[in-house]
């Protein structure tokens, strides 16, 4: 190259800083994938709003679904809400747990969204958020998918839907067989 | 009504300024004036419109028509009025009306400026100005329209995020702003040379009260942002490097390269590709900020973002840049002079290696910033890039140019002779040895602290030296002492702004390293009666209250401060609640100080007002940084003044 | 030159590497850990600086296991373990993340070679200029009188 066509490198040398620029337009920056997927889930146990223990271990051969939300977390929690209680209703009998977990909430509005909602799986607030570090939260509503060996299997950040309960959860019923 | 008038005025102004970008840029190449004068008209019509489209935009606000989503979006029944004019420019709509606001004026200024004085750049100056503006125009006609009507008509609206409720979102986007876009004129100018073919000192000259000026809003807006994020946001400190931070920072390093290296033009005729370059960089950076902030690109606590609105600034950018970079090697033999350089030990070299260390600070910045995207291009892993990175690797830059801001402006140009270097540094160096012996003695251990605080006494001492030198040169000469101070200021008022422009630096500095070293911290549980106690202070906390304020609910905590000495006040730091708002916002209570500043953060607290938690912080130093930014502007008045005739 | 340059920025970069964290706090080791911390709800914040709930949580956290006895390193790994990578503000120093750590260094060291290599092109060019062209004699006393005059005008 000659020293006359150097100079055009300029503008040529910008095109890779644009072009990475325009790929962080397809970055999620609330979608950070967990490290905890495919190990052990953290073992708890917490007190349920109904009064009882609630712990992660007791349903070791079940698969469970641990669900994090809050009451103050609009309009997300409430959309799935009736989607958790919905499946929980339809799973119950065929080795399926949910478990809710409340972070940073008060008794009183978390009570108040149970009741809302009318929903029938146990929920516990975690006071301490050592369950939610545990399991790496970062938000609400996050829901785990854990297989009937007590690993994670999957994490879904954000509402749940049915379409994604049904395809994690008889996934991992297919795998107990 | 509203809706569609203000709409209007924005599509209409923005079609009057794509003409007048033509017609100048038409009449600049064939000399026809009459086109000339038309897109001159055109620029007028513009600002008419925009000006008329904010005071359209805040009189909606003010009587709360709701029609407007971003009236109903950005206040409720509840703002009070103050905070409904500054919400204006409050969220991102708004912002860019003010943007376009501000070119329209500077628009206006050049036109009154420089019609007569520049005539073979003015047009091309206007071409590009109003370039620029229609692209805002555009911005506020299509992706992100202030004037979109919402229907059905709330009876309430949402309400102004409440972390800008606070007299800082008053002043800061507006200095930013007149900063960032003050940047547009001097890189307009450098476009009409590259087009004209004109890149001789004329274009310099002519901005550099522009670059001044654009330059000194750009430091009061990031010093403003960082007194905001101090009192309001509650974490105690004044600059996270959040990616939006950083990208109002870099304009601001390669802006003070420019401001030093024009010098080596006007001098010596040198620099000129570098130059252009340089300015340029700096006009891209400022676009590249408001990408940033508006595109969601890189996650910030700043970015108000939504939807298509980056993929036009990432055009645009991508555009300025392109053009921009082809102009100039399309010119670069007109640019490429052969640079000439007497000695390596000069005021040229110094001021080449003070742009050489500001380019490297915002290279890091820049990939510090953009790298968090980059590795997860390439690897896929998400990686964080804050604070700790970037306050260790700007450290030795920054230190690096304290030292330079000392030698600089004292050194000779051309050589310097072992005699100036003599004459001119052996008082500051000893000082310097000195007082780093003095900080040493007095219990200051930390290494950088003591470089850093001793550059700062190095580089006031070569201020005093040659003001004392000055000054006694006048005083044998017959004048008396206080005329001869003054005369020397107002007769070299650009050397002596720059060396105030440099004390306030200095002052900064001072703040800085002294709250990064000395500042402490603790968190604690309190029952109430019990007492925190912190760096001989100690605090008690006596009791919590409730009570309704306007838009919010407000529980206000009450401490008793005292120092062991007769003095004794009450901070009651507490939290909002906005109905609006998921979770509470801290409401910080702080006692400014010279020394140390007492900053309480209220945390949990126990319904009953028992107990609470409570952050205490006792920072040191960082009134510094304010009381820096008072000597900046002063010198930046002083360096602006215009020149008087020198006595012959 | 541009290797005593060199040397100087790398004698203040080694200190500024060694600092202890900036606000000296009571518990200096939670200070440490925290500071190091993204706080996961705010943006850009650390876990040490952060006045969210969730932060508080984080911190309590982090007090209760340096208090049964692990070290700050382990700490952090447990986060990173529950979290990623992205939990730490400064990425570690391994692997692709050299990349960022050193971009200074090596900015620095280029400004440095091509301020050199500018300076020798642009000092020899001049001396042949001058060398060219045969200095006019100039009377002594003259002489002495410009290169003082020279030297005040320098200075300004």
């Amino acid at each position: 190259m000659t020293r006359r066509s150097l100079r055009w490198l300029l503008p040529v040398a910008a095109l890779p800083v644009l072009a990475l620029l325009a790929y962080g337009f397809r970055v999620n920056h609330r979608d950070i994938p967990s490290p905890l997927v495919d190990r052990p889930a953290a073992p708890f146990v917490l007190t349920s709003y109904a009064g009882e223990p609630m712990s992660l271990e007791a349903h070791r051969g079940r698969v469970v679904v641990v669900n994090f939300w809050a009451s103050w977390c609009v309009p997300a929690c409430y959309d799935e809400a009736p989607v958790l209680e919905r499946n929980w209703r339809a799973y119950r009998e065929r080795g399926v747990m949910v478990l809710g977990v409340d972070i940073q909430d008060t008794p009183e509005a978390a009570r108040k969204f149970i009741d809302q909602f009318s929903l029938t799986f146990p929920n516990a607030l975690d006071p301490t958020g050592k369950v939610s570090i545990d399991y790496g939260v970062y938000g609400v509503p996050e829901t785990f998918f854990i297989d009937a060996r007590g690993r994670i299997r999957a994490k879904h950040v954000g509402a749940v839907t049915d379409a994604i309960f049904r395809r994690e959860v008889d996934r991992l019923l297919a795998e107990r067989g | 009504m509203t809706p569609e008038l203000g709409h209007g005025a924005v599509i209409v102004a923005g079609l009057l300024a794509v003409y007048g970008a033509v017609a100048a840029a038409v009449g600049g190449r064939t000399g026809r004036t009459a086109l000339l004068e038309s897109a001159q008209h055109a620029a007028l019509g513009v600002f008419g419109l925009v000006t008329g489209a904010l005071l359209l935009l805040a009189y909606a606000f003010l009587t709360f028509d709701f029609s407007l989503r971003y009236v109903a979006t950005n206040t409720n029944l509840a703002t009070p009025y103050y905070y409904r004019i500054t919400a204006v420019w409050g969220a991102l709509e708004g912002s860019i009306v003010l943007w376009a606001w501000m070119l329209a004026l500077y628009t206006l200024i050049v036109i009154l400026r420089h019609r007569h004085n520049a005539r073979e750049l003015y047009p091309w100056v206007l071409s590009v100005m109003l370039g620029v503006l229609a692209f805002f125009l555009l911005v506020m006609a299509v992706p992100a329209p202030p004037f979109e009507r919402l229907s059905p008509v709330p009876a309430n609206g949402r309400g102004l995020n409440p972390l800008l409720e606070d007299s800082g979102m008053i002043t800061h986007p507006v200095a930013l702003y007149l900063g960032f876009t003050g940047f547009t004129v001097p890189f307009a100018f450098a476009i009409a040379a590259l087009a004209t073919g004109r890149v001789g000192d004329r274009w310099i000259t002519l901005t550099r009260r522009w670059t001044i000026v654009a330059w000194y809003f750009l430091s009061l807006g990031l010093l403003i942002g960082g007194w905001w994020s101090y009192h309001v946001l509650g974490w105690g400190g004044y600059w996270a490097w959040d990616p939006v931070e950083n990208a109002a920072f870099m304009p601001w390093l390669t802006g003070t390269a420019f401001l030093h290296s024009v010098m080596i033009q006007e001098r010596r005729r040198m620099l000129k590709l570098w130059n252009i370059g340089l300015v340029i960089l700096t006009f891209s950076l400022t676009l590249f900020g408001t990408f940033l902030t508006r595109s969601g690109v890189i996650a910030s606590v700043h970015a108000f973002t939504q939807g298509t609105i980056g993929a036009f600034f990432l055009a645009f950018l991508a555009l300025v840049v392109l053009a921009s970079l082809w102009l100039l090697a399309w010119r670069w033999e007109a640019l490429a002079a052969e640079g000439e350089l007497d000695s390596v030990i000069s005021r040229e070299s110094a001021f080449l290696l003070n742009n050489v260390l500001l380019i490297a600070a915002t290279f890091t910045v820049f990939f510090g910033t953009v790298f968090p995207l980059l590795s997860e291009a390439v690897r896929g892993v998400k990686v964080s890039v804050g604070a700790p990175f970037f306050n260790q690797v700007n450290v030795p830059v920054f230190l690096g140019l304290l030292f330079l801001m000392g030698v600089g402006p004292l050194i000779a140009w051309r050589r310097a002779s072992r005699d100036n270097l003599r004459r001119n540094f052996f008082w500051p160096v000893v000082v310097g040895v000195a007082a780093a012996a003095l900080f040493f003695a007095l219990g200051v251990r930390s290494t950088l602290a003591v470089l850093s605080l001793t550059l700062t006494v190095f580089v006031a001492a070569t201020v005093a030296v040659d003001y004392v030198r000055a000054t006694r040169a006048r005083r044998r000469m017959g004048e008396a002492l206080l005329p001869a101070m003054g005369g020397l200021l107002v007769r070299h008022n650009r050397r002596y702004g720059g060396f105030a422009i440099h004390l306030g630096i200095l002052v900064i500095a001072v703040g800085v390293t002294g709250s990064q070293a000395w500042s402490v911290q603790r968190e604690a549980t309190v029952q109430r009666g019990e007492a925190v106690e912190l760096a001989g202070y100690r605090f008690r906390f006596d009791g919590l209250a409730a009570r309704e304020a306007g838009n919010h609910f407000f529980v206000e905590s009450t401490f008793k401060v005292t120092n062991g000495r007769a003095v004794a006040y009450e901070l009651r730091p507490g939290k909002k609640f906005y109905p609006q708002e998921q979770s509470p916002i801290a409401h910080v209570d702080y006692r400014l100080g010279f020394i140390d500043d007492l900053y309480l953060v209220l945390g949990d607290f126990a319904r009953d007002g028992s107990q609470a938690t409570v952050k205490v912080q006792v920072n040191r130093m960082v009134s510094w940084i304010w009381i820096g930014g008072l000597v900046l502007t002063l010198g930046t008045v002083l360096a602006v003044l215009p020149e008087r005739k020198k006595p012959a | 030159m541009t290797r005593l340059l060199l040397l100087v920025f790398l004698v203040v970069a080694v200190p500024a590497r060694a600092q202890p964290p900036a606000t000296n706090v009571e518990d200096p080791r939670l200070y440490e850990v925290a500071s190091q911390l993204r706080c996961v709800v705010c943006q850009n914040l650390s876990v040490a600086d952060s006045p969210s709930e969730m932060a508080q949580q984080m911190r309590a956290i982090v007090r209760e296991r340096l208090a049964a006895g692990d070290s700050p390193e382990q700490v952090v790994q447990y986060f990173v373990d529950k979290y990623g990578e992205w939990i730490l503000l400064a990425p570690r120093r391994q692997g692709f993340n050299w990349l960022v750590w050193s971009a200074p260094l090596v900015a620095v060291a280029i400004g440095l070679v091509v301020f050199a290599v500018c300076v020798r092109r642009w000092t020899g060019r001049r001396r042949a200029r001058v060398t060219a062209a045969p200095a006019a004699a100039i009377d002594p006393a003259m002489r002495e009188r410009i290169r003082r005059e020279l030297e005040l005008e320098g200075d300004r």
